[in-house]
């Protein structure tokens, strides 16, 4: 039966092999026998030694991990559009691994009564099915419909258990050439090359290339002035090109670059020079696949083009996080890189935004980063809290700058929800018009929560007040920063009202130090690191530090360092805080990589007695803290 | 209508198949109930005046929505407001394989039997389809109903600092849970946005604890 939800499916199903040789008819058909399947985030789908279901899945949004019980390898991650499950349908034996939801994920299940009439009515079908299942690859057509896609490599790599089969993996280059012909002046190359972000541009004549001009061509020729900038592409470019197939392996492909010194391969129909060029490899294209190195990832994140590719960054970024906390660098350096590779992502969905406007920004603005982001101690996916600041406008004209911004707002926090950052539940987000103001709406807002403390203002405050410019003009942070030091030196009861803000996180430990745990809801009788052991050491750095009247510095760690710096006679506690605040954090990290969470909760059956004392340990150093605070900012006057 | 009640009425035959379907208990596990997600298109928002233009509807039971299963009817209505013609695209004479409303009450009744009824801002569907069954002569609904905009309400947190709306429209709830807004204004593609945020809002609130199903259809 047709109905509009069949035809939603034929649709997307449409787009992906094997579904998109079949006829129209045959589809829709096929389409009205889907169930669809809904999955939240770990749960799943089937496992092993189960017996076949009766239909097999398509991935429809989100992605699965097929993962081995017993050696806990992942063998595959499905994406969109992605099959899985049909094999031990249709040799009818058990399912030979588990499957289950990476992320929230919609599943098209698709009966295989419905689906095996087609395997023998098509050819391509059945071939399908014998390539996929002879090459053991779920998608065997994969590697060709990926291959546009440069960052394709990140997600691949950390999935692949043996690295001695990777390199014979094939590779994946860019389709997408970026050519000239013999006669393009070398500015305009120059110009496009910059353009399209690339490191070398092939030469052709009549699709055939003829020559390669790279960075290292103008720099070493035109730079040199041994050629003049209107030079032509002949006179400049490398002769001939070095050609290969376009089937190769990494391996082949790194050996081919190494023999002949060179960081661009151009691959043709043939593997000679005299067929068409089909794409350009370039040692980027390899390391990208060969492993995540931040600047590998910096160098894709400002490539990327589609808020999708980011995505697939990210998880590129995660598992470098992961190596790096196995192999125990410091955690002030794993948190900078991090940070600064988080921060990249979100610049170019920013940048990605605003090109999807009608129209530039009317007037200068800056995106804010707030919270654990503003801080830099975001170092899994947490939720966004952000908010926007634009330059002052006349009366006239603030509802229309205003409803800009919102709608610009509202496409970055989409474009941050895509890419993994949950919506706030609070709707502390820039999209929300109470946090998208011009900059003396900011400072009337700021001054209000200065001068009536109550508890929501502090709160507010607190979220605030580690704001972090992530995108835009710095001039507007400056100058809402020098006004809340301004505001704050003339109402300093607002610090009492902050110090005992600070002092308002439920306690680590019972009188005997036992942990306290969580007393209901669906995190009961766990121990919430943030709340009680992270939060405690955040709010005291923040109000602390502010009442220096120090400026940007926002990381919690960071602070405490300063402050040591500040006061002499406290250092050893500061030191001893900053040193607290990185033990949890990456305890809080390591967690989270371990359940694909926030870290937050934290099982406390599962740590080991080390783990526990070390948790024990920065306890004691919050309640010495907690004292301070009291001491200094009076707070039993309150 | 006094003259109704006094009378011992009858009613057509699929009423009382579907009022059988009722004898039935409701399952206790989350897993085993039948939900039928449904939205109507309408020609307004007149109890009295408005008519049903087509009915959607998806059942939905263990996770799963099974696409054949789906249900759309386009009515034969002659009540007609130009004004909302741009809103659903259903004009009067277009063709599209239309049922009286008496035979679409009948397809719908036995479609939904003793399923618990899910729909975003459901007092407006449930009563158009209680108006739709008395002008022939029926009595109300006697499904369980649930309302994804009062449940997603639910899921929100308790801070001061979030002020909760009144109303969260379809699109706000689509928005919020990154759905395709494809195909809305259709009653089968609303049908279907409401039935993945109703899945979303079920694992939020699952996740807020305390919860069960004896409570969510209390």
């Amino acid at each position: 039966m047709n109905n509009t939800i069949s035809l939603r499916v034929a649709d997307f199903l449409k787009n992906f092999p094997p579904f998109n040789v079949l006829r129209q008819e045959d589809l829709e058909a096929l389409a009205g026998e889907v169930s669809i399947v809904y999955r939240d985030k770990e749960s799943a789908i089937f496992q092993e030694n189960e017996p076949p279901h009766e239909r097999f899945y398509v991935v429809h949004k989100g992605a699965i991990i097929l993962k081995n019980k017993g050696s806990n390898t992942i063998i595959d991650m499905c994406d969109e559009g992605d099959i899985f499950g049909l094999r031990p349908l249709i040799a009818n034996e058990s399912y030979k691994m588990d499957a289950f939801a990476y992320e929230e994920t919609i599943l098209y299940a698709i009966p295989l009564n419905v689906f095996r009439p087609l395997t023998q009515n098509y050819e391509a079908v059945g071939n399908f099915l014998i390539e996929s299942f002879a090459s053991n690859t779920r998608n065997p057509y994969a590697i060709k419909t990926s291959a546009s896609s440069e960052t394709n490599g990140v997600l691949k790599e950390g999935h692949t258990a043996d690295s001695a089969v990777f390199d014979l993996q094939q590779v994946t280059y860019s389709k997408k050439l970026v050519s000239c012909t013999k006669t393009t002046s070398i500015k305009t190359i120059a110009e496009r090359m910059t353009k399209k972000k690339v490191g070398a541009m092939l030469v052709l004549e009549n699709k055939l290339p003829i020559g390669i001009i790279t960075d290292k061509d103008i720099r070493n020729k035109i730079a040199t002035g041994a050629f003049p900038i209107t030079a032509k592409a002949s006179a400049i470019m490398s002769s001939p090109v070095i050609t290969y197939p376009k089937q190769m392996t990494i391996a082949q492909a790194q050996m081919a670059m190494m023999k002949s010194n060179i960081s661009h391969l151009c691959l043709t129909t043939d593997g000679t020079a005299n067929s068409a060029a089909e794409g350009i490899l370039s040692k980027h294209d390899l390391m990208l696949t060969l492993g995540n190195n931040p600047a590998v990832l910096m160098k894709a994140i400002k490539r990327a083009r589609k808020i999708k590719k980011i995505k697939q960054i990210r998880k590129g970024i995660m598992q470098l996080l992961q190596g790096y906390l196995d192999q125990n660098i410091p955690l002030t350096l794993t948190s900078r890189i991090i940070s600064e590779l988080n921060d990249a992502c979100i610049k170019q969905v920013i940048v990605l935004s605003l090109e999807t406007m009608d129209t530039p920004p009317p007037v200068k603005f800056a995106w804010l980063a707030m919270g654990s982001q503003g801080r830099s101690e975001q170092l899994l996916h947490t939720d966004q809290d952000n908010a926007l600041i634009f330059e002052d406008v006349t009366e006239i004209a603030l509802p229309e700058t205003t409803a800009y911004f919102v709608s610009l707002a509202k496409a970055i926090t989409k474009g941050l929800m895509e890419i993994g950052y949950e919506y706030c539940p609070a709707e502390m987000m820039a999209s929300n018009p109470e946090w998208c103001l011009s900059l003396s709406q900011w400072k009337a807002s700021v001054s209000h929560w200065i001068v009536n403390p109550g508890p929501d203002e502090v709160l507010l405050s607190s979220i605030f007040f580690d704001y972090n410019l992530a995108y835009g003009e710095k001039e507007l942070v400056n100058q809402l920063t020098e006004h809340i030091f301004e505001e704050t030196s003339k109402y300093p009861i607002f610090f009492l009202h902050l110090a005992s803000g600070a002092l308002q996180n439920p306690s680590p430990s019972g009188f005997f130090r036992s942990f306290l745990v969580e007393e209901d809801g669906a995190h009961k009788d766990f121990f919430d690191l943030k709340r009680r052991a992270l939060m405690p050491l955040v709010d005291a750095a923040r109000v602390l530090i502010l009442s220096h009247k120090i400026k940007s510095i926002n990381n919690t760690a960071e602070r405490f360092e300063r402050l040591a710096e500040l006061e002499q006679n406290n250092q050893e506690l500061f030191l001893a805080c900053s040193y607290a605040t990185k033990a949890l954090l990456k305890f809080r990290t390591k967690q989270g990589l371990l359940h694909n969470d926030s870290g937050r909760f934290i099982a406390l059956d599962k740590l080991s007695k080390e783990e526990k004392i070390k948790l024990k340990r920065t306890f004691k150093t919050i309640k010495e803290l907690q004292e301070l605070i009291k001491v200094r900012f009076k707070v039993t006057n309150l | 209508m006094q003259f109704f009640k006094k009378k011992k009425v009858h009613y057509p035959d699929f009423w009382y198949a579907y009022e059988n379907s009722f004898k039935q208990k409701q399952a206790t596990e989350l897993k085993d109930v039948r939900f039928v997600v449904l939205d109507t298109e309408t020609t307004g928002f007149d109890y009295g005046e408005d008519r049903m233009l087509s009915i959607g509807a998806l059942a939905l039971k263990d996770n799963t929505i099974a696409v054949g299963e789906a249900f759309e009817v386009f009515l034969d209505q002659y009540f007609y407001h130009a004004k909302n013609v741009q809103i659903h695209g259903i004009l009067r004479d277009e063709r599209k394989n239309r049922v009286t409303e008496l035979e679409a009450l009948q397809k719908f009744l036995a479609f939904v039997g003793n399923s618990v009824l899910v729909a975003h801002h459901a007092g407006f569907d449930i009563t158009m389809l209680n108006c739709a069954l008395r002008r022939h002569g029926m009595p109300k609904l006697l499904n369980k109903v649930l309302d994804t905009s009062t449940l997603y309400k639910r899921t929100l947190i308790q801070s001061p600092l979030l002020k909760k709306k009144e109303h969260y429209s379809l699109d706000e709830l689509a928005d919020k849970f990154n759905i395709t807004k494809r195909d809305r204004h259709t009653a089968l593609g609303d049908t279907y946005i409401t039935a993945i945020a109703f899945l979303k809002i079920l694992e939020k609130l699952k996740k807020k604890g305390k919860f069960s199903v004896k409570k969510l259809l209390k």
